[in-house]
């Protein structure tokens, strides 16, 4: 990790490019949520199916843990969101991103035979968009352009020069 | 990391400072969009909003009126509405408990038995009971008794006095206030002698079997001054008192036609209730169920499934149209209906039963100048809940409540024009458990709304209407305030369903002489 991978123009601008969608889309679900006095994943948790639904479910039976789930909910969406966009601490909210998608997922997984209270505005079979986002995020950290192009080249600069 | 001072051999150029900060812009344009995004939400909210006065105020359940001295109740009847009720005033049979906490144990979402643990108690007692159902009485008797609330660890205590003879109950000292939970025959002929007694009463719906005695009744009653509160629980739905307050903002404009209906489709459902191996000529004391109905020699079937028969039931009309119409009549006040045209069938449940499986009652009311349908169907379960036509709106009542503009709405004619009202999207929509009444709620909240799911866990509580409806009724029996369905409220409901009866059994239609409080 110490060598700066060497990416051509396009390939670092597209990087950086998915990086910041990822990040805004991110940031938007958290602010969206932290706004709305009345927004509560307790549903979301409830219509929960697959293997690991009971796990899920037991995330709202307490309103004390639900409070909790909520609070690192919307403050995981947001600091990842602004992680992404900056390119601040980014390793660790990639990872954090790909770990918020694949509960996001393993909640409501798209398999053949469930069907979920929450509306999809598209078909899915298997693979759905938490699924695509959470392997995009893997592709940004597969591809790091945070030494180069984000707050985290100072560190890096410190470290490695 | 520990060399500070490295930026003058290395240090940070400008380059560096360029591309580190490169993407911080886009932060400004993410704010700009998401003040121009908060900004149109707000106008939408407020332009729809404008005008219509709802308050945004939770319900807040009162405070127990639990001072002063123990109630002490009686309980008539208790076969499967007596324990519900008995439930709601804080006594379960130790087996019940136990067996809800035992499911609890095994599945932690099921939270029946912490909510009937944390059901506030009311400061009452019941001191005696009356089943005419030998194992029935036994058990009434055992759950009044659990005081504690405890399961398989009960230690009988304190038992209550068994009656088999609802007179005698009426005449023990030990009794304030009764409760009313028999076949729809009995209802009033006890209600009356309770109120002559002079035991405040909580009867279960409906109020009488015959026109008769529901003016003997309310007479009974009124004379007598006790606080009586029917069995319509519905009377404490949060959405219910918040269709009310849409209705009285003309949110939905002229109402004109209303749609309430009963979709039901297994045998429990349709009265076919299941006969208990213990029950016999020996554990049942027959004469006394049959009471004024005419005679009819022992029947299992008759004593359990009761409501299938007109001899001591009031059908559709009497067990199901009645919450309906309880629903109109609090958000509405409609009161007695001018007339009544019922027409309906055996269609189904060809069991030997003499009451309809489908029933259908149109009732008019002149001086609103609105129709009120019920539609009711023991052999379907496609759900079509209770719905009130507006010129400018419609209104879904349930547990939730949505509210939709009409597309031809006069009232909403600009708004729609503009676009800023979609006829397909509600203008209004409320969800028990949530703060606020939204203008504008996303698709996502529609389907959990519908879906029951929302106000399930949030905010700690689910709370039992019915345990609402009997501590009102405890807390007027303290203050000498009225419940919110008493004599009155009983008398239109029992008069209203009777009319729907009537027409359907004398295939006519019926009229409601308002002046001399007579059906023709």
């Amino acid at each position: 990790m110490t060598d700066q991978p060497n990416y051509s123009n396009w390939q670092l601008t597209l990087l950086v490019v998915l990086r910041i969608l990822i990040g805004w889309h991110f940031l938007y679900e958290g602010l969206s949520k932290l706004l709305n006095p009345d927004w509560s994943s307790v549903a979301f948790l409830l219509d929960s199916k697959g293997f690991l639904s009971s796990f899920f479910y037991s995330f709202a039976s307490n309103p004390d843990i639900l409070r909790i789930v909520d609070f690192l909910n919307i403050w995981g969406l947001i600091l990842i969101g602004l992680g992404l966009i900056l390119g601040l601490f980014s390793r660790i909210s990639i990872i954090a991103g790909i770990v918020l998608l694949g509960m996001y997922y393993l909640s409501h997984p798209p398999f053949i035979g469930y069907t979920f209270a929450v509306p999809t505005e598209g078909s899915y079979l298997w693979i759905n968009k938490n699924l695509i986002e959470m392997t995009a995020l893997a592709v940004l950290l597969a591809f790091p352009t945070w030494q180069q192009i984000g707050v985290d080249r100072f560190i890096f600069k410190k470290k490695y020069s | 990391m520990n060399d500070s001072n490295k930026n003058e051999s290395s240090g940070i150029s400008r380059r560096d400072v360029v591309k580190g900060l490169a993407t911080v812009p886009v932060l400004g344009a993410f704010v700009y969009a998401f003040y121009r995004k908060r900004k149109y939400t707000k106008q939408l909210r407020n332009s729809i909003l404008e005008n219509i006065n709802l308050s945004v105020d939770e319900q807040e359940i009162p405070e127990i009126t639990s001072s002063g001295e123990k109630i002490r109740l009686g309980i008539i009847g208790f076969g499967i509405r007596g324990p519900q009720i008995a439930k709601a005033v804080g006594f379960l049979h130790p087996e019940d408990v136990e067996a809800m906490k035992q499911a609890a144990a095994a599945n932690s979402g099921d939270t029946r038995y912490q909510e009937f643990i944390e059901q506030p108690n009311l400061n009452v007692e019941i001191t005696a009971v009356c089943d005419i159902f030998t194992v029935y009485a036994k058990r009434a008797r055992e759950a009044a008794a659990n005081i504690e609330r405890k399961g398989k660890d009960f230690e009988s205590s304190n038992m209550p006095v068994v009656y088999d003879d609802f007179r005698e109950l009426l005449a023990d000292n030990n009794v304030d206030a009764v409760i009313i939970a028999t076949p729809d025959h009995w209802h009033a002929p006890m209600a009356i002698a309770a109120a002559k007694a002079g035991k405040h009463i909580y009867c279960e719906k409906p109020m009488s079997w015959s026109v008769e005695e529901t003016f003997e009744l309310r007479k009974a009653v009124k004379e007598a001054g006790v606080v009586f509160q029917l069995g319509h629980q519905g009377r404490q739905t949060v959405a219910y008192k918040k269709a009310r307050e849409v209705i009285d903002n003309h949110v939905i404009g002229n109402v004109n036609l209303i749609e309430v209906t009963t979709n039901r489709n297994t045998p429990n459902g349709a009265w076919v209730y299941p006969i208990h191996p213990q029950a016999s000529p020996d554990t049942i004391d027959w004469p006394k169920f049959i009471g004024q109905a005419p005679w009819h020699d022992f029947s299992l079937e008759r004593f359990f499934r009761w409501r299938c028969w007109w001899d001591y039931s009031t059908g559709l009309s009497g067990d199901l149209l009645t919450h309906e119409y309880d629903a109109m009549n609090q958000i509405m006040e409609l009161g007695i209906p001018d007339s009544a045209v019922s027409s309906g069938g055996i269609y189904h449940f060809k069991d030997g039963r003499t009451v309809p499986d489908v029933l259908h009652t149109v009732f008019e009311f002149d001086e609103y100048d609105l129709t009120m349908i019920y539609s009711a169907t023991l052999a379907s379960s496609k759900d079509r809940g209770k719905v009130l036509m507006g010129h400018d709106g419609y209104m879904e009542v349930g547990n939730t409540l949505t509210v939709y503009a009409d597309r031809d709405s006069t009232q909403y004619r600009e708004k729609l024009n503009q676009g800023i009202i979609n006829p397909s999207i509600p203008i209004l929509s409320y969800v028990p458990g949530k703060k606020s009444i939204d203008a504008v709620t996303s698709a996502t909240e529609q389907y959990f709304a519908g879906r029951g799911l929302v106000y399930t866990y949030r905010g700690g509580k689910r709370v039992d209407t019915t345990h609402l409806h009997i501590k009102e009724w405890i807390d007027c029996i303290r203050t000498g305030d009225t419940p919110s369905c008493n004599i009155d409220q009983g008398f239109e409901e029992a008069i209203t369903a009777h009319m729907g009866t009537i027409s359907y059994r004398e295939g006519r239609r019926v009229h409601w002489d308002r002046e001399n409080e007579k059906i023709l």
